[in-house]
């Protein structure tokens, strides 16, 4: 099948409207007589329920937790980007849309992101009117902080909370319409299968994870909002059950995977201490606004610093190497995340790395301390040279902008970061691979469309800080619930769909079966034991840099783990009660395929670009020497990928890339 | 280290339950209460048991998914943390832990150690929003200034990751903690104020449908609270309710 992405024709400025002009509407009447199944109530899924239940839709939501807000987008700390210009710092929707693009290494739809850019002012709006308590400044204005790779401030926050507020606000919408049974909510049910009817999306297949039971649900049109695949890494910063099966159940279902090898290593995470660990702790990026990042300049430094004879905080500015300062003088700390990931691990690799594993750098707020300190020193005319004071007034700025974060790595770390720099090293983060899907959100299965971090469209090879929570709430306030209307127009004489049919119970004999073939199974190991190898495979071989030699191996690695998880996989326990390692068993079934698909896609992209770096494409000279090379002539397309039963056997097709608005650039922040 | 665990085991909502006891060794002190609890069910499914059922997700203190009762206490003996937050720093080799669900009747047990919040839910669905469409047919965020103070206070009660904590702490299992920070979140804010007096009636009614018992300002919920919501949202609630009920 030819993928058609359906961008609108027209100047860039006006595509959404004019769509918006010309789509077909559900007449309000008639919206009471159509169904639509949400899966997923995170950021982008809860929006979407709201708005589709208050437009007059019957919605059904499903979400693997106890309840709606503790989907994994609660934990989202720095901020969202909004067009706003209300710093008047020269920001506009044309710049937010550049930023994005540039950003995202020129991997992202343009039309898409223009859009994106020109809903963003418009969901500050909506969140704010729903009592979303953002930062304020003492003017009762909203505040705004900067995130990497971009030279204006136009991320708005809630400390180091913004998703758990943002995701507070579409629950609470949410709420108001399950109140009056606009939606019906059904929490912890696993979404296991899609049902496809003539061609079209009709229903999905779910498990109640408390008793087991296998239920049928139909509905005109299917929305996954299911978030991303990082932990197919096993370690990441995801919550523990994030996961792709409903993405790779939908494609499975005829629906393309795009750009599946798309991974953000994000910069600033806590390094991993040991092998018990279970997942990666995040330090919200906002950090790089004060730390300063450095390792020693001299390997004798190191070595001191790592046996504890010196500590890190004696070391003479002399002596320390401000890498990202040093390289990227224009934008210093504050280089994407590609960039400063990269960085960190090109500093580490020459064995500059300062706790015991080698793999950390420091980041380091004593100057910010000092400067803030004699800033309020100054104004409340106090003595600006009494160090003690200076550094007391100091920590409490700091402390009133990070104290949650800072509490947070005390507490795992168990060290003082007001007194001794941080500790950081780059984790898996963020996916911007995922189901393919057109300008509508709507996937390659006809009324099945995928939304918020689940789908691929908007970031490209790399996401900026602080727009993935833009996307998700941009798709479900403001975007789906025009694109549906256009596609669900046809569906009002339909009536209501039968769950009697033989897709339904194929579908469902389906997912019968691998649950039964789980707890049967009289296998060797834990379920976990085979998720912890798949991400050794994928981070040594499929994460930060990659060669052919090693993406092949993982090729063969990653399809000889899946054969022995077949054959060895232990799952206690029956299906008939809630059973969390049953649960998993199917997660890490889809994973095991996930990845391959994963390799053979970073294998396919003979270029770096995004936190995507390939050992074979790199700049040899000039001012970009060492840096990642991108290859525009060979590789501007979205590759998407068709399953055919093996993932060697999936078939590639191209999505040709075109930048009209913008031109393709090296990308540069020297 | 090497650790006795008295846990709290229940095959579901009708099961009796009964403590059991078990071992784990070679323990270290930066895993987290959750990680040692892997541990244990590692070694649980490797010896063809069952292994321990209980709540997490985001491990990182702010989903609100995990709960545990240890040594008596909820969310364990540090101060400001959720269990996923607790380090086995916290405690001594060979220390016997008790580990139960948080009890109260609102909150029925699932199974083990997991229990059944979606009480907490239902007040939510009773008044816990601000009816505004969501439409995008709203005006200039900015054309709505709200002092600082406000806003931060706001801001500290919405905090809340609805953990029931507080419940499990009261000797009455009163929700009013987290019932008192959601109706204070949107009474101090301009936007709350038009649906104020009908929201505290209906939260506080479904509040006391679901079972919850009443506060008699022991304080153990703030005490227990991993995140700091202060008894001054309840006494803001009560305000608020005395205020609506002579209003309606
Ligand atoms: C620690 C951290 C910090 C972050 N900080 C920021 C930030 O500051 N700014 C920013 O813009 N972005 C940030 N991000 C990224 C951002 O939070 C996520 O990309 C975004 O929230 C994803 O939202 P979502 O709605 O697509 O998915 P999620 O919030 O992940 O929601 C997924 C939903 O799908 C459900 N689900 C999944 N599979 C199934 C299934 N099979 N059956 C039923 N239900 C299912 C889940 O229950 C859940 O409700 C951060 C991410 C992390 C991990
Ligand atoms: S008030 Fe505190 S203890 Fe109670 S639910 Fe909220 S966060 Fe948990
Ligand atoms: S697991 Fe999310 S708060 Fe503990």
């Amino acid at each position: 099948m030819a993928l058609d992405s359906k961008i609108p024709q027209g100047p860039i400025k006006d595509k959404w409207t004019d769509y918006k002009n010309h789509i077909d509407l559900v007449n309000p009447a008639n919206k009471r007589n159509i169904d639509v199944i949400i899966v997923g109530t995170g950021l982008a899924g809860g929006s979407a329920a709201a708005t589709l239940a208050e437009l007059g839709y019957n919605v059904k939501a499903f979400c693997f937790q106890d309840s709606p807000r503790r989907a994994h987008s609660i934990a989202a700390q720095g901020g969202i980007n909004a067009a706003k210009n209300y710093q008047g710092d020269g920001d506009s929707t044309y710049r937010l849309f550049y930023d994005t693009v540039k950003g995202g290494d020129y991997r992202s739809r343009e039309a898409n992101v223009y859009r994106l850019a020109e809903v963003s002012a418009n969901i500050i709006d909506q969140c704010v009117a729903q009592g979303v308590p953002f930062a304020r400044e003492y003017g009762g204005l909203l505040d705004n902080r900067s995130f990497g790779g971009v030279l204006v401030s136009r991320t708005f926050y809630a400390a180091g909370q913004t998703g758990q507020q943002l995701l507070l606000g579409a629950y609470s919408a949410m709420n108001r319409q399950i109140g009056r049974g606009k939606i019906k909510m059904y929490n912890r049910h696993e979404m296991l299968d899609v049902v496809k009817v003539d061609g079209k999306a009709r229903g999905i297949i779910t498990r109640n994870l408390i008793t087991g039971e296998v239920e049928r649900h139909s509905a005109h049109a299917v929305v996954l909002g299911t978030g991303g695949y990082g932990n197919v890494f096993f370690l990441s910063t995801n919550a523990m059950g994030s996961n792709v099966t409903a993405g790779w159940k939908a494609h499975k279902k005829g629906a393309y995977f795009a750009n599946p090898c798309y991974t953000q290593i994000h910069p600033t995470c806590i390094p991993v201490s040991g092998d018990h660990q279970s997942k990666l702790t995040l330090m919200s990026e906002s950090l790089r606004n004060d730390g300063r990042i450095w390792v020693p300049k001299h390997m004798k430094d190191v070595e001191a610093i790592k046996s504890g004879a010196l500590k890190p905080r004696e070391l003479a500015e002399d002596d320390r190497d401000y890498y990202l300062e040093r390289r990227y003088p224009a934008f210093g700390n504050l280089v994407p995340r590609d960039v400063a990931s990269r960085a960190a691990k090109e500093r580490c690799d020459a064995g500059f790395g300062v706790n015991a594993t080698g793999e950390a750098v420091f980041l380091d707020f004593a100057s910010a301390i000092q400067r803030y300190g004699k800033e309020t020193a100054h104004v409340k005319g106090l003595d600006e040279n009494d160090a003690a004071l200076v550094k007391k007034l100091g920590q409490e700025v700091i402390k009133n902008k990070y104290g949650n974060l800072f509490q947070m790595y005390e507490k795992i770390v168990d060290q003082d970061p007001y007194n001794t720099p941080m500790m950081i090293y780059p984790a898996v983060h963020y996916t911007m691979g995922g189901v393919w899907v057109d300008y509508n959100l709507m996937t390659t299965v006809p009324g099945l469309y995928c939304i918020g971090e689940a789908n691929f469209s908007d970031h490209g090879a790399n996401r900026l800080g602080a727009s993935a929570l833009m996307q998700g709430l941009a798709d479900g306030y403001f975007v789906l619930p025009y694109t549906i209307g256009d596609y669900l127009s046809d569906d009002i004489r339909t009536g209501p769909i039968s769950t009697d049919s033989k897709e339904f119970e194929e579908a469902e004999n389906d997912v019968r079966k691998q649950l039964e073939f789980f707890v049967t199974n009289k296998g060797s190991h834990s379920v976990d034991y085979f998720h912890k190898k798949l991400g050794k495979i994928m981070w040594n071989k499929v994460g930060m840099s990659r060669n052919v030699k090693g993406l092949t191996e993982a090729i063969a690695e990653i399809k000889a783990l899946r054969e022995q998880f077949w054959k060895e996989v232990k799952v206690p326990g029956t299906n008939e009660e809630y059973n969390e390692e049953l649960a998993k068993a199917g997660r890490v079934a889809d994973f095991l395929e996930l990845g391959e698909l994963f390799a053979k896609d970073a294998l396919n992209r003979e270029e770096s670009c995004g936190g995507h770096f390939r050992e074979d494409a790199v700049e040899l000279d000039g001012e970009q020497k060492g840096e990642a090379k991108r290859n525009d002539e060979d590789f501007a397309y979205v590759s998407a990928w068709e399953y055919k039963g093996e993932p060697s056997d999936a078939v590639l097709h191209k999505e040709e890339l075109e930048f009209k608005d913008i031109e393709l650039k090296q990308r540069s922040y020297k | 280290m090497n650790l006795t665990l008295k846990i709290w085991r229940q095959k579901n909502a009708s099961d009796k339950g009964s403590m059991v006891d078990y071992k784990v060794s070679d323990i270290s002190p930066d895993m987290s209460f959750l990680e040692m609890l892997d541990v244990l069910n590692e070694q649980l499914i490797n010896k063809d048991e069952e292994p321990v059922a209980f709540d997490h997700d985001c491990r990182e203190g702010i989903c609100g998914m995990c709960s545990l009762y240890i040594n008596g206490e909820a969310h364990g003996p540090d101060r400001g943390v959720t269990t996923c937050q607790l380090h086995m720093r916290m405690f001594k080799d060979g220390d016997t832990i008790t580990i139960e669900p948080f009890r109260a009747t609102a909150f029925p047990v699932v199974k083990d150690l997991i229990v059944d919040r979606s009480s907490f839910d239902r007040i939510q669905h009773a008044g816990g929003f601000i009816s505004v469409n969501t439409s995008g047919n709203t005006i200039d965020a900015n054309a709505t200034p709200i002092n600082k103070e406000d806003a931060d206070d706001a801001f500290s009660a919405a905090t809340c990751i609805g953990c029931g904590a507080c419940v499990a702490s009261c000797k009455n299992s009163s929700a009013m903690l987290f019932v008192g920070a959601k109706v204070s979140q949107f009474a101090l804010l301009p936007q709350g104020k038009i649906e104020a007096t009908d929201r505290v009636l209906n939260m506080v009614k479904q509040m006391d449908d679901e079972g919850f018992g009443n506060c008699t300002n022991t304080g153990a919920c703030e005490v227990e609270c991993p995140k700091g919501i202060s008894l001054e949202n309840i006494a803001r609630m009560n305000r608020e309710y005395l205020a609506a009920s002579l209003k309606g």
